[in-house]
């Protein structure tokens, strides 16, 4: 069976990253042991036309109770793809945020900021035929935790990716170009390399922006992708 | 050399049930009456480093079907596979750090020797998750499966679920422990 690159570990993040407090407890410390890449790992969940609808790609409609949400009307849209560029279909992205104000629906989030009745920030898509996803939201707030003192989290949109197969499950975050909280942020600076931070920086898109309606955001996603073995050609 | 570079992992932080577990029902129950095979329930607790239950984790299982089949295109015996398994299921570890799944038992995949489940743990404090294995404690070919012995031997327990005598339906407990003594094997597939 084709083998994908395993994970690169100069990109994703180590398990334990000490300024990211929560860390020192809950991530492997022993060495991660080889597994082979069998049928088992090259296989993973497919999903339908009939695992999303409409609204679930619509964050600023699919909660509404008496109105809209608050908060800066946003269009995210991007392509998932592999290391090779292959784009990939049918993917389902789970995305979830805190609203305008930076509160999140969730019943652990006491944060002292306002919930919004319209607006619970989450939402699902599936990749299109040519690898691309498209949704509409609000720009999310950013918001305290209890890292350390005045810690802040840069505004950022929680996703989860679902590719073609095990290795290439990834959960991830979207941030917003300039915002000065990333710098600031342990969680965004547990990242090893420059290079991988920016692949979390969603661009601002002109082009996605809808006049008198919404600005646009593009985060492509890239995921594991086939080994790629340039000798074989010659071989056959 | 590669075109494009992998996007880094991030927490899936403390928020994300009601995105991941609720817009989508009963994500712990792989099963239906039509669903082929030996009903088992899969229940254990996520641990941290001071053996304290993670109550902002989450669990994801990935399995063959009972004849040891998955219903994916890379699979060739994808076409036999049961139409009632998707093979996938998600629960959260919220109450008490106790993650729990309701499925089948799988069968043994063309060219291994026993069963056994794919799992992923995430949690708020793990900026990536991490991947292990579920074996089951009842599999006699459990001593000839080339991941298992691959992995020392004072370590193997902690991949192996314990079938519960207790139960009526059969339940296999399986705790995953983040870090300390009975650390679990972690893989990098």
């Amino acid at each position: 069976m084709t083998q994908f690159n395993p994970i690169n570990w100069k990109t994703h993040p180590p398990y334990i990253h000490p300024p990211y407090r929560s860390t020192a407890k809950r991530g492997p410390l022993k060495k991660l042991l080889p597994l082979p890449q069998k049928l088992s790992e090259l296989t993973g969940p497919v999903f339908g036309a009939d695992t999303v609808n409409e609204l679930d790609s619509d964050l600023t409609r699919n909660a509404r109770v008496n109105g809209e949400p608050i908060g800066e009307r946003i269009i995210v849209v991007g392509k998932l793809l592999d290391e090779s560029g292959n784009a990939i279909p049918n993917a389902l992205l789970e995305v979830w945020q805190a609203n305008a104000c930076g509160r999140y629906i969730h019943k652990v989030d006491q944060h002292d900021a306002p919930l919004d009745p319209n607006f619970t920030g989450c939402g699902r898509v599936l990749t299109d035929a040519n690898g691309e996803y498209r949704f509409t939201t609000i720009k999310p707030g950013a918001y305290p935790w209890g890292n350390h003192e005045n810690a802040w989290r840069p505004a950022h949109i929680h996703f989860s990716v679902f590719g073609t197969n095990f290795l290439q499950r990834l959960v991830t975050q979207m941030y917003f170009p300039g915002d000065p909280l990333m710098s600031l942020d342990p969680i965004f600076n547990g990242l090893p390399d420059e290079n991988g931070k920016k692949r979390l920086v969603s661009d601002y898109a002109h082009d996605i922006t809808t006049p008198e309606w919404a600005l646009g955001y593009r985060f492509n996603i890239v995921v594991n992708g086939p080994k790629e073995t340039p000798f074989e050609t010659k071989e056959a | 050399m590669s075109q494009f570079e992998q996007s880094p992992s991030q927490t899936i932080g403390p928020f994300f049930r009601n995105a991941l577990i609720e817009m989508t029902a009963n994500q712990n129950n792989l099963i239906n009456e039509n669903t082929a095979g030996q009903k088992i329930i899969i229940t254990g607790l996520v641990l941290d480093g001071n053996s304290q239950p993670i109550t902002d984790s989450m669990v994801e299982i990935w399995q063959a079907d009972a004849n040891g089949y998955f219903n994916h295109p890379a699979d060739p015996n994808r076409a036999k596979a049961d139409p009632a398994f998707s093979g996938h299921g998600r629960s959260e570890a919220v109450n008490g750090g106790r993650y729990t799944f309701t499925t089948i038992k799988p069968g043994i995949i063309p060219g291994t020797v026993t069963p056994y489940i794919n799992l992923r743990v995430f949690a708020r404090g793990m900026l990536i998750h991490a991947i292990s294995r579920i074996y089951f404690s009842d599999e006699a070919e459990n001593d000839n499966d080339e991941v298992l012995n691959s992995v020392p031997a004072e370590r193997r327990h902690t991949l192996v679920a314990q079938l519960d005598p207790a139960e009526p339906i059969p339940t296999y407990r399986f705790d995953l422990n983040m870090q300390g003594e009975n650390e679990t094997v972690f893989f990098n597939p």
